[in-house]
């Protein structure tokens, strides 16, 4: 398997978008920004058409997308009672406009097809190389921020008691978690970034019990899908995202019962 | 000799319905315990937030002493059935001195101390979503007083415990009050706890206020008659 060059690809690309999910997973799930995630990848959705659109990589349209959009959420969604509301309106706005990108392309609906659900057999050298710069960037963002983001993320009240800039850091930790989801997206497509962002970190935060506890289950637990589901994929030649989002699902589930045992 | 940790000069509060303060003034010695008592609406948590920097006054000033630490414990909390992390890892929330994401061995140090003085030593692995409501107040007190504060505001900390955790949890306060020369500030509607543990009260009032020792009052009637 490891033979040809696609899968090398796949799998070092698959690595390090398993990392980075499973490190921002835990924030986003600390933060209960699911639902915002979701909506970050539907902007990626419409970036990507842009990008088709305008003749750029998927990945630059992407990328301009779901970092200007986070920038505006985090500034209008300072009150919480707002936010769901202004979420759904961004997003609201960039679907409809991504619909448009992709009608007026002229680009065959394989287009659609891999955005929407990812094409991590098909990806290049050079976008291995985007995804690991994507995830350094990322992660050394998580690195300097680290003990204010954990604070922020567990203990919003206790943060701001603190005196630390919670507006600042919720702002920081968008233009993240926008990187993490263009990253992402390449792989499971951006229907299916909830598998990688959320799932594995909602597993971990029903079984551990410190934050570098959910970091290292949730690390693992996307890796274990991405791994898994990438050779599942190379034997069966169905759609690695199908087996990433079961397995995912698996060991949600499995945490569940697990909890319930003990 | 004492010490003067704040300085509160002609304090003033105008919301555009109402009044809630006007040229309210005190000083909080260090060491102090001070209450701060009165019915609802009359502004205590306004008072509260204005000294924690969160709200402006529309007139007077603060004075801190310089490098003054505050550590809060405010009213309420989002902690659900299902937040995740242990209590020892929701005190050590507040060790923010460090930058590297694992605690530096005089920080552990640091945990492991104020776990023991707060009693949590035993439940420190315990999820705070399953932690009892006492244990969750012991916590976010442990969490306040991790970073070694010089002034502890409380606002409220007892209104959800029964009469044994009240007292458990002030027990604990007078500690690091009387044993760490820690200054307190609690705001609270129970006249028992206040004549208890604190020095001096600070009584808010629709349009005026009162001053004085505890010792002097013996009653909520001598309190509101005041």
């Amino acid at each position: 398997m490891f033979s040809f060059e696609f899968m090398q690809n796949a799998y070092i690309a698959g690595t390090f978008i398993a990392i980075i999910c499973g490190i921002m997973g835990v924030y986003v799930v600390g933060r209960n920004m699911s639902f915002l995630s979701h909506m970050l990848s539907e902007i990626g959705f419409s970036g990507a058409a842009f990008g088709i659109f305008m003749g750029w990589q998927a990945l630059t349209g992407m990328l301009l997308f779901t970092i200007v959009s986070s920038i505006l959420i985090g500034k209008m969604s300072v009150q919480a009672s707002r936010r769901e509301s202004a979420i759904s309106a961004v997003s609201s706005l960039f679907l409809g406009l991504g619909i448009l990108f992709l009608s007026i392309s002229n680009k065959n609906v394989s287009y659609a097809t891999n955005i929407l659900f990812g094409s991590v057999i098909g990806i290049g050298r050079d976008e291995v190389n985007q995804v690991l710069l994507l995830t350094i960037v990322s992660l050394v963002f998580i690195l300097f921020m680290y003990r204010p983001l954990k604070f922020d993320s567990f203990d919003h009240i206790g943060a701001s008691v603190k005196g630390i800039h919670t507006n600042f850091v919720s702002i920081l930790f968008l233009v993240v978690l926008a990187l993490s989801v263009s990253t992402a997206a390449q792989i499971v497509g951006s229907l299916l970034i909830f598998v990688l962002l959320t799932l594995p970190a909602a597993a971990a935060k029903i079984v551990a019990r410190t934050v570098s506890g959910m970091m290292l289950f949730s690390i693992g637990a996307a890796l274990i899908g991405v791994w898994l589901g990438l050779y599942l994929g190379y034997i069966t030649n169905w759609p690695v995202s199908f087996f990433i989002a079961s397995i995912e699902c698996i060991i949600y589930f499995g945490s569940m019962l697990f909890r319930q045992e003990n | 000799m004492t010490e003067t940790l704040i300085q509160v000069h002609n304090l003033a509060m105008d919301f555009p319905e109402q009044q809630l303060f006007n040229q309210l003034s005190f000083d909080v010695d260090r060491r102090e315990f001070l209450s701060i008592i009165g019915e609802n609406g009359v502004g205590k948590t306004t008072l509260i937030r204005i000294l924690l920097n969160q709200l402006k006054p529309t007139g007077g000033d603060i004075k801190f002493r310089k490098g003054t630490k505050i550590g809060y414990v405010p009213q309420f909390r989002n902690i659900d059935q299902d937040y995740p992390l242990s209590i020892r890892d929701f005190v050590a929330l507040n060790l923010q001195d460090g930058k590297a994401p694992w605690l530096t061995k005089s920080e552990r140090m640091r945990l492991d101390e104020i776990l023991e003085e707060t009693d949590l030593v035993d439940i420190q692995n315990t999820r705070m979503g399953r932690a009892s409501g006492g244990q969750k107040q012991k916590a976010y007190l442990a969490q306040a007083l991790v970073d070694q504060p010089d002034l502890l505001i409380l606002d409220e900390s007892t209104a959800s415990l029964d009469s044994v955790r009240k007292y458990e949890l002030f027990n604990l306060v007078q500690h690091f009050n009387q044993q760490h020369d820690l200054t307190v500030i609690s705001v609270t509607h129970d006249f028992d706890l206040m004549k208890q543990y604190s020095n001096r009260y600070l009584m808010l009032k629709k349009d005026h206020y009162a001053l004085g020792d505890v010792d002097d009052i013996n009653s909520e009637e001598d309190l509101l008659n005041v």
